[in-house]
């Protein structure tokens, strides 16, 4: 009788409430790149890669972990006013996980081909949507170097409308906010850090030589998976 | 920065003719002396960023004014105007930051740093329980100004009291109807080739060997006058 108690109890019932209250907070690592931080140049130092990767990059990791826990820990004991205030810098530091994560795709080194130009269902989407891959090149270099302050250029893909658009987001948001259906197929940081080492306050140069490793097959995976 | 009323913009603000204004002004002649704030600011900074990005704005200020009702007005009144409640116009961005970098150069001086004395410091001590709070609370707003931007210290007529303010890309406490005392550009030109990343880094030594407190303290008494 004993047995058949223990039998039908369900088994570590006290651990498992306990460890749901111990659920933990997933924490966010950063990414390798697929290349050496030299690889990019002359188009983009090694020197700005090592640093945008291993201090900005970084950076916005472990404050979005800091934040995402601060949240987790607010929401369980309902303090919805820390709830409210640490929304600026989720949004803050996780689109600048977000977007640097794509960055580091969206770039690869000439020889691993940085540059070539997409084939493809991307390919004629492009020429659809924009003419010809120089008008997508000529526009976004505009926006970027248009935007005032900090942000990114995108090339993105409206998944519903199954569109190409160009849109520019400021500071790190993401460029979902521009639209819940937006995919963003290549990104191109354009704050200060991304290029200041190097080209210094000729952001137009920097635009001009990012696509020389730009890596489009990356964009035309996005791509396919969205649009089969 | 008060006596610009009286000068049009062209004279003014071209940098490559030095800095015109007010008497109170340290003597820092920035078109000749690049390497004054050195080693806190290296010169190489200075020669961009006054040199290239201050220039540039006033260049294509002049440019977007140019014969349009805005030439001949002062700056201010150009700032307020196109700032336009919110909704800004195509020169607001080159008129505010043009403003904004003149007085940052003004906010700084060689061998700076120290500490405010006088009806400042009393302020100071009035508005932020002590000297040591506001500088930890000036140095927390340049910190968390989000992406490009400045950190403010102003004095607000309305109620007779300072305040920290932060705004984004060239926005400043002018379009609040707040008097500025002091600025720290926190966009990342202004310290990247000195500091890179290291932003607190930079703060602090803006604090502890920039900043020119009679610069302050001589516009807290034009704004109290």
């Amino acid at each position: 009788m004993a047995l058949r108690n223990l039998m039908t109890k369900k088994p570590f019932a006290g651990i498992l409430t306990f460890r749901q209250q111990l659920r933990c907070v997933q924490t966010f690592s950063l990414p390798d790149l697929s290349y050496d931080y030299g690889a990019l140049e002359p188009a983009i130092s090694g020197e700005i890669m090592q640093l945008h990767h291993q201090k900005h990059h970084q950076t916005y990791i472990t404050n979005y972990n800091n934040a995402l826990q601060q949240l987790h820990d607010a929401i369980n004991k309902g303090d919805s006013p820390t709830v409210a205030k640490l929304q600026g810098a989720i949004k803050f530091n996780g689109g600048g996980h977000i977007n640097h994560s794509v960055f580091w795709k969206n770039l690869a080194p000439t020889r691993e081909g940085g540059g070539e130009p997409p084939k493809g269902s991307l390919g004629s989407a492009i020429d659809t949507n924009f003419g010809s891959l120089e008008a997508v090149i000529q526009k976004m270099n505009a926006e970027g170097a248009a935007l005032q302050g900090s942000g990114w250029v995108w090339l993105g893909l409206d998944k519903e409308l199954k569109r190409l658009v160009i849109e520019t987001t400021a500071n790190q948001d993401p460029l979902v906010i521009k639209g819940p259906n937006l995919v963003p197929l290549l990104g191109i940081d354009v704050w200060e850090h991304a290029y200041y080492l190097q080209y210094k306050n000729v952001k137009p140069d920097y635009l001009k030589n990012i696509w020389k490793v730009i890596n489009w097959k990356y964009a035309a995976e996005v791509y396919e998976k969205e649009c089969p | 920065m008060a006596a610009a009323n009286s000068l049009s913009l062209t004279s003014a603000f071209l940098p490559r003719h030095g800095f015109h204004g007010p008497s109170h002004n340290q003597n820092v002649q920035l078109s000749t002396q690049k390497d004054a704030l050195e080693p806190h600011m290296s010169s190489r900074t200075f020669e961009f960023h006054w040199g290239k990005h201050h220039r540039a704005y006033v260049d294509n200020l002049n440019k977007q004014i140019d014969g349009t009702e805005l030439d001949g007005k002062t700056l201010e009144d150009i700032i307020l105007i196109t700032y336009n409640k919110g909704s800004p116009l195509p020169a607001f961005n080159n008129a505010a930051q043009a403003w904004n970098h003149q007085f940052f150069w003004e906010s700084m001086k060689p061998n700076g740093g120290g500490e405010p004395s006088g009806k400042l410091l009393e302020l100071i001590n009035r508005d932020f329980g002590s000297y040591d709070t506001f500088v930890k609370e000036f140095k927390a707003a340049a910190a968390t100004q989000f992406g490009s931007g400045w950190a403010w210290l102003a004095y607000k007529p309305e109620d007779k009291k300072l305040a920290l303010v932060k705004t984004p890309n060239a926005e400043n406490p002018l379009v609040l109807g707040y008097t500025a005392l002091l600025t720290i550009d926190v966009w990342e030109h202004a310290y990247y080739l000195d500091f890179q990343n290291r932003r607190p880094d930079y703060i602090s030594i803006f604090m502890e060997k920039l900043v020119s407190w009679e610069a302050v303290s001589s516009r807290l008494k034009t704004a109290t006058a």
